[in-house]
């Protein structure tokens, strides 16, 4: 631990100043009235261009993010590049469909994909259905987060022998995190995004000029590798796809990419932005993040070429490959710099959680307690609510990291991505067309989420010598054709889900079944700031409130 | 003020190009090659670096031409 002094004082340092930005950023940009779910949970609906980019771009691009896909590319090579196709195809399908949600959204004041569902279909059932998948697809979304920081702890010796010496540092960061997005909401990690992303594009800059300079530049990085996979005995790594793993990797960059922007926080933040324009503008601009990705991807390499061999991990003989981009910092860069990047990782785990931990209590205050539980809750008490569930929440975070074998939250991330993929078509197709019957929609969701499960089930890890879980890509072979190639599960379940939902909304039509209302207009999904319709509605509750 | 709102609409053939970034990217026939490599880089990595800006060039593009005529 005295190897890493200052270290461990650059990154404390800056971990605090955050923090303190973190409250402060309560009374940024002057909220009317924080006792509503519209300031707390959504910024007050008003944030611009900077705010948004830096706002969902420090929410798609996590913590996890930086020490697992290097982590992946160290182990398994250009399969783990999928991360890059994924962002660069996440922004156009979001300029065609999440536009529509913002605008839809906008003019009906829903918080949560769960609101909309609810009023388009006329289906409180099918908002559960949605609300909850959300919610626990989230859970391991935000203990990821935390195998992030513990990552970084660990390479600096920050760890003790016991259970909770080893995770008290975590447990700090997440009561302090917890305490400022409790008072702050969603302006909290808004503020702090500015300076997580300026540390962390300084040092990936940094990281990707000089790291190849002093390992003989990218020709030797990318021959390491190479040498490296032909080495290994796995069939399938290497610095260049082979025949077995190009389906998976284009259907997961795909059902990533359509997971990706289903989740409640990334609904969050495009949500809290201004206007449409806004949205458009970022969806243009945010694809500089993508580099960032791709190069933060390749640290991998460059850590095979270093000769960095990564920590042991919780169980013996294992390793744990999370630590590969911390020690490659640790081993090239002088200490203090080291402490600056490992201050960017953790501080990179902070924003996402924060927003993370918003959405699902966003999603459970309204799509649970005021659905069920209170009809009648008021503004006041509806934020509220979502603060106390934040809480709970991170709680629940870190009791998973903390009593869990951590590989036991990568499975669940796992699974979290081939559940809220289920959602696709009730809140994807919903924003196009009401065709689908909301009966089909619930039938179309229990047909994926039974099938993605059992899928996962089937997959075993050999590297680990897990019989399931493990892993993403399933064999095409178990479905009978005849072929070595795999598929991401996420796809095959999605598919089935939508096919499901056809079916079933042909049978039910038949049957005369009840479609309930559409609580929507076309020209909802259109509404921009400033509609007069909303402006009308406004005054009309400021009239409300000053006669009471 | 009184003018006669006339019927929205966020249909544009424009919006067709976005189909492009979205489904390039995921030819893996495209890119799974070494050579010829740029600067160290094997095709694989470069190419899809590229994509990037593919995106950014296509949805800027679409942005401003369906910007116009909706105030």
């Amino acid at each position: 631990m005295s190897d890493h002094i200052t270290e461990i004082v650059i990154f404390t340092a800056l971990f605090l100043l955050v923090s303190g930005m973190g409250f402060v950023a309560s009374r940024w940009r002057a909220p009317q009235d924080m006792a509503h779910l519209d300031e707390w949970g959504l910024g007050g609906r008003s944030f611009g261009g900077w705010i948004t980019w830096f706002l969902v771009g420090g929410d798609l691009y996590t913590a996890y993010t930086f020490v697992a896909v290097p982590a992946l590319m160290f182990g398994a090579g250009a399969a783990g590049f999928f991360a890059v196709p994924y962002t660069v195809i996440i922004y156009p399908l979001f300029f065609l469909i999440l536009i529509r949600l913002w605008s839809v959204s906008h003019r009906h004041g829903f918080v949560t994909p769960a609101d909309f569902v609810r009023t388009r279909f006329g289906s409180p059932t099918l908002a559960l259905v949605v609300a909850i998948t959300g919610i626990v697809a989230t859970m391991p979304y935000i203990a990821l987060q935390l195998i992030g920081i513990e990552a970084v702890l660990k390479t600096m010796g920050v760890t003790g022998e016991s259970a909770l010496a080893r995770h008290l540092p975590i447990i700090i960061a997440f009561a302090i995190l917890a305490a400022y997005t409790y008072q702050s909401g969603l302006r909290a990690p808004a503020l702090i995004a500015f300076v997580k992303d300026t540390m962390i594009y300084i040092v990936i800059l940094v990281a990707v000029l000089w790291l190849p300079y002093k390992l003989g530049g990218w020709n030797a990085i990318f021959d390491a590798a190479d040498a490296k996979f032909q080495a290994s005995p796995a069939p399938n790594d290497g610095i260049l796809l082979n025949a077995n793993n190009q389906v998976q990797y284009f259907t997961l960059a795909l059902g990533s990419a359509l997971a990706l922007f289903l989740y409640p926080h990334s609904i969050t933040g495009v949500l809290a932005s201004r206007n449409r324009g806004v949205i458009k503008r970022n969806m243009s601009a945010l694809p500089a993040y993508s580099l960032l990705l791709g190069l933060i991807a390749l640290l991998g390499y460059m850590a095979i070429a270093a000769g960095v061999k990564p920590l042991p991990g919780a169980k013996p003989g294992s390793v744990d490959s999370n630590t590969v981009v911390p020690i490659l910092f640790d081993q090239q860069f002088p200490a203090w710099f080291t402490g600056v990047a490992f201050a960017a990782i953790g501080i990179g785990a902070l924003v996402p959680a924060a927003i993370m931990s918003i959405a699902a209590a966003n999603l459970f205050t309204r799509n649970i307690y005021k659905e069920y539980l209170r009809k009648d809750a008021t503004h006041a008490q509806e934020a509220s609510v979502a603060k106390i569930t934040s809480l709970v929440v991170k709680i629940g975070a870190v009791a998973c990291i903390v009593f869990l074998d951590p590989q036991f939250s990568i499975d669940l991330q796992l699974i979290g991505g081939v559940i809220i993929l289920q959602t696709a078509p009730a809140v994807v197709l919903g924003l196009y067309t009401r065709w689908l019957h909301r009966g089909a929609l619930v039938a179309g969701w229990a047909a994926g989420m039974g099938l993605g499960f059992w899928m996962l089930w089937q997959i075993p890890n050999v590297a680990t010598g897990r019989k399931h879980f493990g892993g993403s890509a399933f064999p095409l072979s178990e479905f009978g054709f005849d072929s070595t190639k795999t598929i991401y599960v996420g796809f095959v379940a999605v598919l089935v889900n939508a096919l499901v939902a056809v079916l079933v909304t042909l049978a039910l039509r038949a049957a005369k079944v009840a479609e309930g209302v559409d609580g929507t207009q076309p020209d909802d999904y259109l509404a921009d700031e400033g509609d007069p319709r909303i402006e009308r509605e406004r005054a009309g509750t400021v009239d409300n409130i000053s006669s009471t | 003020m009184a003018e006669p709102e006339r019927p929205r609409t966020d249909r544009s053939p424009w919006n067709w190009l976005l189909l492009v970034p979205i489904v390039v990217p995921l030819l893996t026939f495209l890119y799974n090659h070494d050579e010829p490599r740029i600067a160290g880089f094997p095709l694989f990595y470069w190419l899809q670096l590229s994509f990037i800006l593919l995106g950014v060039g296509t949805t800027t593009l679409v942005y401003q031409m369906t910007k116009r005529g909706r105030s």
